[in-house]
């Protein structure tokens, strides 16, 4: 006898029992015990077929490799920079990851990166233990100037970015942003201060109701409502910019509504 | 004369109203209030973070790290000391043993979870309160957890096997009293935590815990309609 104890989508605390019986196979944050699969977060559950998972509703940013982060400069090595990640683990960045040009031996790294300055990087390797190697050699990965860093939980980050990146591209549309979403939930806005403030908001209000359904059209109504002049377009750099936003956004569009 | 009806007029196994919050500090990764009667806990979760001092990292897995503190005139009496005192890393400690059984953390090595209870105000049954709290804290921030931990005090005053013991009756005087803070795995009903002020008798601890069971599944029941409301809500 196995049957599936959990609706689609609704809401398991830690250790509810999602299926009985050995028909079924635990997926993502689930575990079985005996015959009985349990969650092991607070989330949505998902049976889907045989398996079931569960989405996490909040939780810490497991590092990946090919993850687009951002992080800040914290330290200067001999050959490299240390990167606080927004995790418990800070990554290293090597010089020859981090730039093309060629760097003399006796060279000043804070030249090129000091300590505080914000990095859109790439996770290239990240080991057992959590160490972290980062690059910053690939198209889209540069340093940050300007704008505004938001912080939100990195289990959002899918829901922020919308399937195909419908949801972000709708908030760089209105607000006339330019925007880079980290995996690590580290958000990078910038444009006019309005439009930088309108797009926190949104953002801010995805992350509050990411549990729930059709929150691409209430995050349009509420853009509509709360209009901000748009700048005129200007082609050149920041254009730029953007398409690189929404190239990253189309990779990561798993977990969309 | 036996006790025969409770100071507050509740029956021996009925527990105070209780009352529990999701996300009450918006700073913190998790949080959660839990209310029994007049006593008040508040749990903040922060992390998994980076762990100072170093040496208290373990590379196997991340570590858990609980701080209870009561505040200033949360008592009905004195004002008591803020900070650590004696008491207070007691609690401390068994909180942390009370969650380390369903909390992995295997996930990430060589950090840190914090779990900060603020007690408000009190009337017996703040370890309890405490564990209930930060259980709850500790799934809303999204820590993988096997279970959720339930906890709630059962006791004795003058034969008389009571649960939720107030302070008035842990305080019962010229007679016989013990308290027993429990907590319980929901699934398993292993129990996690088992202390004791007082004497019992060997029967009457059997009852007691017996109740207990039926106690901790009510504040269960709480813990997961709060969970399950917070994410519900328009």
């Amino acid at each position: 006898m196995s049957s599936i104890l959990v609706q689609d989508k609704s809401v398991v605390v830690p250790g509810e029992i999602l299926a009985e019986g050995m028909d079924y196979l635990p997926g993502d944050n689930t575990y079985r015990e005996n015959d009985k699969i349990y969650s092991k977060v607070l989330g949505l559950g998902y049976p889907a077929g045989r398996v079931i998972k569960v989405t996490p509703l909040a939780g810490p940013y497991v590092p990946k490799p090919g993850d687009k982060i951002i992080g800040k400069i914290i330290d200067i090595a001999f050959s490299g920079w240390r990167v606080n990640t927004s995790t418990a683990y800070s990554a290293m960045m090597n010089v020859k990851d981090a730039t093309s040009r060629f760097i003399k031996k006796e060279e000043d790294l804070s030249k090129i990166m000091a300590i505080g300055d914000h990095v859109v990087v790439k996770i290239t390797n990240v080991t057992s233990q959590n160490l972290i190697d980062l690059t910053m050699k690939e198209p889209g990965l540069y340093k940050i100037s300007g704008g505004r860093l938001i912080t939100i939980d990195s289990q959002k980050v899918p829901r922020v970015i919308g399937k195909k990146g419908s949801m972000i591209s709708q908030i760089k549309e209105k607000t006339g942003c330019n925007i880079t979403v980290g995996q690590n939930g580290v958000i990078w806005l910038k444009g006019s201060p309005e439009g930088e403030l309108l797009a926190e908001k949104a953002i801010k209000l995805i992350e509050q109701r990411s549990h729930q359904e059709g929150l691409t059209d209430k995050i349009e109504k509420f853009l509509e409502e709360n209009k901000v002049p748009l700048p005129e377009r200007k082609s050149n750099g920041s254009d730029l910019k953007e398409s690189e936003g929404n190239e990253y956004a189309e990779e990561t569009e798993e977990g969309g509504q | 004369m036996a006790y025969t009806e409770r100071l507050d007029k509740r029956k021996f196994d009925e527990l105070r109203p209780m009352e529990a919050k999701i996300g009450v500090v918006k700073n913190a990764k998790g949080s959660a209030s839990f209310k029994s009667g007049k006593t008040w806990a508040i749990a903040a979760v922060y992390g998994p973070r980076e762990i100072y001092p170093k040496f208290l990292a373990n590379p196997t897995k991340g570590i858990l790290r609980c701080h209870y503190t009561m505040m200033p005139f949360s008592g009905s009496g004195e004002r008591i000391r803020p900070g650590k005192s004696r008491r207070a890393q007691e609690i401390s400690m068994v909180m942390e043993k009370a969650l380390l059984p369903v909390v992995d953390l295997t996930d990430f090595p060589n950090s840190v979870v914090d779990v900060f209870v603020e007690l408000p105000q009190t009337d017996a049954g703040t370890r309890c309160a405490a564990i209930s709290a930060a259980s709850m804290a500790l799934a809303h921030a999204g820590i993988p957890m096997k279970d959720l931990v339930s906890s709630i005090a059962v006791g004795q005053v003058d034969g008389t096997v009571l649960a939720d013991l107030s302070y008035g009756e842990e305080s019962y005087p010229d007679v016989e009293v013990s308290d027993i803070p429990v907590a319980m795995l929901h699934n398993s009903k292993q129990i996690s935590l088992l202390q004791m002020d007082g004497e019992i008798s060997k029967k009457d601890l059997l009852k007691a815990l017996e109740m207990a069971k039926g106690a901790t599944e009510k504040v269960y029941e709480l813990q997961v309609k709060a969970l399950k409301e917070h994410y519900s809500k328009e």
